[in-house]
């Protein structure tokens, strides 16, 4: 037990005496959950929308006011030629175009129908789907409306109507940096810990410290133990930085149960670090450790739910997605934090942990060898 | 108190120690002598339980290097070639880091590693890399000494070592050897075997002898010689082209020489150069020192 304290303790030192970790350590959750969170955002807000109105009708011009109204859609620009507005798509400078046609409002009288050309750039495709569905609810509202004006009588209402009253549940504002937040906390404990972790043991061995080591009694599990510990309590800390962070900048409300938070946390931790101490017994450098820890950086975080919900991957990605220890600790981030889940809506996430972490572990202690 | 039977290790395709046996007894300072790639690495991380062999048997202190390594580390110190302790970290913390992994105190053990520990006590908040190289060695011994071990397998510990850093190290061994404490070291100084009680030569893994400084020096009964001349690059060459020269190595200012048979006197060689035009030429007897011992030995493998 002094054993494992004093190498606790070493760890410690170590870590205090070089600055650049220590920066690391303070720099990563400010610059993280100050930038990213508010980079991130899926709010879409301000699409440029480019008009060619070759109507030019009273008809025309109140779409384009209401298109205008909205707070999604800025008018960059209009021109009587569509070709301009496709140029304007081409350069990046508008969203989308919308075209009315001569004749609309005419077409409108007398046929009771009317088109108009909607052009959206769908490179970026979430994007354009929101885009396009905002307008044309714009559009549609717009549409309601219009025959009940020109028939002089109040806003048409159909005699029997479904009306859908929707409540946004545990984020009801829609708070974007509210659901990132977690997430980007998650991320954070998992860089801090794989890091730290995976280059601390490949260091003793570039530094040949490790040979030095190997000739003592100390047991595997004491010099596990004593490279696991510190640095959990290191990413802990960071996890509570953030933490205070996103409370005191944009307000996270945190509903559930810290403790839990925490705890999972732990469990967490031990198998993120175990697959770090697992890489560097593997590796020979810490540039070896860095590439190999960034791949699984890479795929543990796009797979991992932090962008793009799991829901909507293929069943297949879904399934290898148990297996990926971000994907579960951040839903179990914003299921605690957002939700005010307990322990027992959590049995999943725990299982799939505990499974994952000890195997990390059991890898790592397996293959961290005191003979070559 | 090390006993090595038969021993070879390779490395894919290099055969870096190939059937080597010796025996060192209690209280000895033995040393490995050899130049780099000799194997004198291999076979030491092999009786330190870091390395298995292939073939062989070695034990230390009577314990088997395989079967009971764990009772090896705790009665073995090691000093590796490369210093291995934790550079930033002070020279305390280091001497309380190991006291503390083999399970004692720094002042359980103090008297062990006081003469050694009291020349960089002025240091001890000082960070480890930050020390000078006689320092860090210093260091390195007194982490190897801090269980108080029965052996004590010290790997070239005066490599890129100052002369006077090297004299006083050696000053420490025979104390430590005083205490009863068994010494294997390796070093490519041949210069340093004088002061082993008995060394074993080594190249290319293989063992080439195994005796006393002395023997090894008094079993030399070829004679030798050493030659010198105004112009050293020409006299080596013709040396050599010489019908009657064995071999011909440089050793300091002089050339030492050996005839192909006994009966080369040192006159023939002396008229052969002087036939060549070298002038300023000096042509005497000398003893052999371990070196030529081991270049002898070489010149026959």
């Amino acid at each position: 037990m002094r054993t494992i304290l004093y190498v606790i303790q070493k760890e410690f030192i170590q870590v205090k005496r070089n600055k650049t970790m220590l920066r690391m350590i303070l720099m990563v959750p400010m610059m993280q959950m100050l930038i990213l969170v508010f980079a991130a955002t899926y709010d879409i807000k301000n699409l440029n929308i480019f008009v060619v109105d070759n109507d030019l009708s009273a008809t025309s011009r109140k779409l384009v006011n209401t298109i205008d109204a909205s707070p999604f859609f800025t008018i960059s620009n209009s021109s009587f030629n569509p070709e301009e507005g496709e140029k304007e798509l081409l350069r990046n400078k508008a969203n989308m175009v919308l075209v009315i046609p001569s004749e609309f409002e005419r077409n409108l009288i007398r046929q009771d129908k009317a088109s108009v050309q909607l052009l959206i750039n769908a490179i970026d495709g979430s994007a354009a789907q929101l885009g396009y569905s905002y307008a044309a609810s714009v559009i549609r509202d717009f549409n309601k409306n219009i025959i009940a004006d020109w028939k002089g009588l109040p806003e048409f209402k159909p005699p029997y109507q479904i009306n859908t009253v929707s409540r946004f549940w545990y984020n009801t504002e829609l708070e974007y940096k509210w659901y990132m937040a977690p997430g980007i906390l998650a991320i954070l404990v998992t860089l801090i810990g794989l890091f730290l972790s995976g280059m601390s043991l490949v260091k003793e061995k570039e530094l040949g410290t490790i040979e030095q080591l190997n000739v003592t009694p100390i047991k595997k599990i004491q010099f596990i133990a004593g490279k696991l510990i510190p640095f959990i309590a290191i990413a802990l800390f960071d996890l509570a930085f953030g933490l205070l962070i996103a409370r005191l900048v944009f307000n996270l409300p945190i509903v559930g149960s810290l403790w839990l938070v925490f705890g999972l946390g732990v469990l967490y931790l031990v198998g993120i670090l175990g697959l770090g101490l697992f890489i560097s017994t593997v590796a020979h450098t810490q540039q070896q450790v860095m590439f190999v820890t960034y791949f699984f950086m890479m795929i543990f975080l796009l797979m991992g739910g932090i962008f793009t919900p799991v829901d909507s991957m293929p069943h297949w990605a879904q399934i290898v997605d148990e297996a990926n220890p971000v994907y579960h600790f951040m839903r179990i981030m914003r299921m605690v934090v957002l939700k005010g889940s307990g322990f027992s809506d959590l049995i999943h996430e725990f299982t799939a942990l505990c499974i994952i972490g000890s195997t990390f572990l059991v890898l790592a202690v397996w293959r961290y060898k005191k003979t070559t | 108190m090390i006993n090595v039977q038969h021993i070879s290790k390779s490395y894919k395709e290099i055969q870096a120690v190939s059937d080597i046996s010796f025996e060192v007894k209690k209280g000895e300072i033995f040393g490995l002598i050899g130049p780099d790639g000799a194997g004198k690495t291999t076979l030491m991380r092999i009786l330190m339980t870091l390395l298995i062999q292939d073939e062989g048997q070695a034990t230390m202190g009577g314990f088997d290097v395989i079967k009971d390594y764990k009772k090896i580390r705790k009665m073995v110190g090691y000093m590796p070639g490369r210093f291995s302790l934790y550079q930033d970290l002070t020279v305390e913390e280091n001497l309380n880091f190991f006291a503390t992994v083999f399970q004692t105190t720094v002042e359980e053990n103090y008297e062990l590693i006081k003469d050694i520990y009291i020349q960089i006590e002025p240091f001890k908040k000082r960070l480890a890399g930050k020390l000078s190289g006689g320092m860090k060695q210093k260091l390195a011994l007194s982490c190897a000494l801090i269980h108080k071990p029965e052996i004590l397998v010290l790997d070239e510990p005066t490599t890129g070592v100052d002369a006077v850093s090297r004299k006083e190290f050696w000053d420490m061994l025979k104390k430590l050897q005083a205490k009863g404490i068994t010494i294997l070291v390796s070093t490519p100084y041949m210069d340093e075997a004088n002061l082993c009680n008995r060394v074993a030569l080594m190249q290319k893994g293989k063992v080439l002898n195994i005796d006393t400084p002395q023997k090894l020096v008094e079993n030399y009964t070829r004679k030798l010689y050493a030659i010198r001349a105004n112009d050293m690059h020409q006299l080596i060459q013709d040396i050599r082209a010489y019908e009657k020269t064995d071999y011909a190595y440089a050793f300091g200012q002089y050339l030492h020489v050996t005839g192909n048979e006994d009966d080369v006197e040192a006159t023939e060689f002396e008229s052969y150069l002087i036939q060549k035009n070298h002038t300023k030429l000096e042509v005497f007897d000398i003893h052999p020192t371990i070196e030529d011992v081991f270049m002898d030995r070489m010149g026959e493998q």
